[in-house]
């Protein structure tokens, strides 16, 4: 089989079935059961107390 | 730096000084001689700073209770001077359109050399500053430590003037490998692909060193946009020089092979420098400035990933209609369309971010700049998908709807989520309580609004007449139109698009005005915002 048409059969057959796996166990994940509070200590990040001052 | 690791420094400089001396006396045209001068000239630099600054005696431990900051001042500096350079430019090619005899008949001031300049100039001099310069911002702060490898995070920021200096200047001597937003030539590349590696390499170390468990999602956006530019740029880069000493080369690619190379590259440039970096932007900013955490964590992971699975797939949208397979066109405007979807997810994550917080819009003039950002973030990736639609696609291709749509995302979105940022950082950066003024910011947002609103608009009818114009039959089956008569109709609309340019640049003017006199340490006494805008009694 020619180079072109392997890689294009695979793409659009293994490849976008793994993609789209791996794309639907990132939702999962995100979304999974005690992922809210975790979620929302990460959110505040940026606003806590930062630690330390510029180098003026 | 310890003693050691300067005189290397030193040797290292002296030999590349030597290098692009002997390639510029060896160089087969002059454009290779000139840039290997200047290479050289940026080398003798390095020697002369580094010379100044050595010291045997022991280093005492410093720094370690303090941000790395003083790279942030220069890279805001920067982004001003590269922005202001950028929009100049912008408004003399447009006026060049409008006004052909403004090119001066020379060659160097020809629109088809200072347009590369111009895009060059506000994407990767303006934004990309704004990128290195926020990252580097954004990803000490919420790692709570200081920047990984500190002298290599100032040779990315000079080896990143360097680079833009040697793009511009042989944009104007007339050097490129005519690839659309990646024109320099092999050996600019190959500086660029250095520089960017070294990025890589500070940010990713600074990851590593956080004294916060969880790399928080701003520097995800920031990361892939570094990871993703980085290979773009290689693999499109790819090229064979005539010689180690000509400027000219020839890509690894042809034919349709090296186009869908070519928009792959182009439109991820839009899709992770022009939107996953200043969506790093967005999620840390936008949080500081409404003191408020970004309205969902979740989301705003499931806008990471979906941008980044989907977006490196749109490219063929570029080459609609092409020698480009069918397949592979459809493939393009599929992935374009369900970008919608985590595009607007995005967007409303960043305004949700308000989200009983909305009152500070009406005091916050640098809040409502990041919010018109989101705004036209929304609006842009709505009407981008839209564009790539074969069959509206077949109508706004290579007229100047595309112009127009790609001035909503740059003006609309980058550059306002930029300004926002700037002020945001300028104050915390010089150590001031607050901005010069805020009335000026309030200025500076309604100028540029005015701006975008004539540019867009005016492209829009301008392409929407310009393909209806070209696609118009009589009932004998011949074109109605001759080119040159649609470029006529498009006059008023080129001048309309010159004058929103211009109100753009003003607008930007306005904000170096405020910054230089904020880093002065002057506060203007205004009237508190709140009052001047008065609701009818």
């Amino acid at each position: 089989m020619e180079l072109y048409t392997y890689l294009r059969q695979m793409a659009d057959s293994w490849g976008l079935l793994y993609m789209m796996l791996v794309f639907i166990g990132v939702v999962i994940f995100a979304f999974r059961p005690g992922s809210k509070e975790f979620y929302e200590t990460h959110a505040r990040i940026p606003l806590d107390e930062e630690l330390k001052d510029h180098d003026k | 730096m310890d003693p050691l690791s300067t005189m290397f420094a030193l040797a290292a400089s002296l030999f590349s000084v030597i290098l692009a001396l002997y390639a510029s006396s060896q160089a087969e045209d002059f454009i290779f001689g000139f840039h290997m001068l200047v290479f050289a000239a940026a080398g003798g630099l390095l020697i002369l700073y580094l010379a100044r600054t050595v010291s045997f005696q022991q280093m005492t431990e410093k720094g370690e209770a303090t941000y790395s900051d003083g790279i942030i001042r220069y890279g805001v500096i920067a982004t001003l001077f590269w922005g202001i350079v950028g929009f100049l430019v912008g408004v003399l090619i447009a006026s060049q359109l409008a006004f052909p005899s403004l090119n001066l008949d020379l060659e160097w001031t020809s629109f088809g050399r200072l347009r590369p300049l111009h895009t060059s100039a506000v994407i990767f001099a303006f934004g990309g500053n704004a990128l290195i310069a926020t990252s580097f911002y954004c990803v000490q702060r919420t790692c709570r430590t200081r920047l990984a490898f500190e002298p290599l995070a100032w040779f990315v920021f000079w080896g990143y003037q360097l680079f833009i200096v040697l793009a511009a200047t042989g944009y104007v001597l007339g050097s490129t490998q005519a690839k659309e937003y990646a024109e320099p030539e092999w050996y600019v590349d190959i500086w660029l692909t250095i520089v960017w590696v070294s990025y890589l390499l500070v940010f990713f170390f600074t990851l590593l060193r956080r004294r916060e468990p969880h790399i928080y999602v701003a520097n995800w956006f920031y990361l892939g946009f570094i990871v993703t530019v980085a290979m773009l740029h290689v693999v499109n880069g790819l090229a064979v020089p005539v010689s180690p000493f000509s400027s000219v080369s020839y890509s690894a690619f042809s034919g349709v092979q090296s186009a869908l190379v070519q928009w792959w590259y182009g439109h991820n440039a839009v899709g992770f420098f022009l939107t996953a970096g200043f969506l790093g932007m967005m999620y840390y900013f936008v949080p500081k400035q409404a003191n408020r955490p970004v309205y969902s964590y979740r989301l705003s992971i499931i806008h990471f990933w979906s941008v980044i699975f989907l977006y490196i797939w749109a490219g063929p949208h570029h080459l609609h209609y092409t020698a480009l397979p069918d397949w592979a066109q459809t493939l393009g405007m599929v992935f374009s369309i369900m970008l919608w979807m985590p595009s607007w997810g995005g967007m409303i994550n960043g305004l949700m971010t308000l989200s009983g917080a909305w009152d500070k819009l009406r005091t916050d003039p640098i809040l409502r700049m990041m919010v018109a950002s989101i705004a036209f973030y929304g609006m842009a990736t709505f009407e981008g998908p839209l564009m790539s639609i074969k069959s509206v696609n077949a109508l706004s291709h290579y007229t100047d709807w595309t112009i127009g749509h790609v001035h909503s995302g740059a003006l609309g979105w980058n550059a306002l989520i930029s300004f926002g940022a700037i002020y945001y950082l300028v104050p915390k950066l010089w150590g001031r309580r607050e901005l010069y003024s805020l009335q000026l910011v309030n200025w500076h947002f309604w100028i540029a609004m005015m701006g975008i609103v004539i540019y867009a608009s005016s492209m829009w009818v301008s392409g929407i007449m310009q393909g209806l114009m070209w696609r118009e039959y009589n009932a004998d089956g011949f074109l109605v139109y001759s080119f040159a008569e649609t470029v006529m109709q498009m006059h008023p609309f080129y001048v309309l698009r010159a004058i929103g340019g211009l109100l753009f640049l003003i607008g930007g003017l306005i904000m170096v005005y405020n910054i230089w006199r904020t880093i002065r340490g002057e506060v203007k006494v205004d009237q508190p915002i709140s009052q001047v805008i008065t609701v009818g009694a």
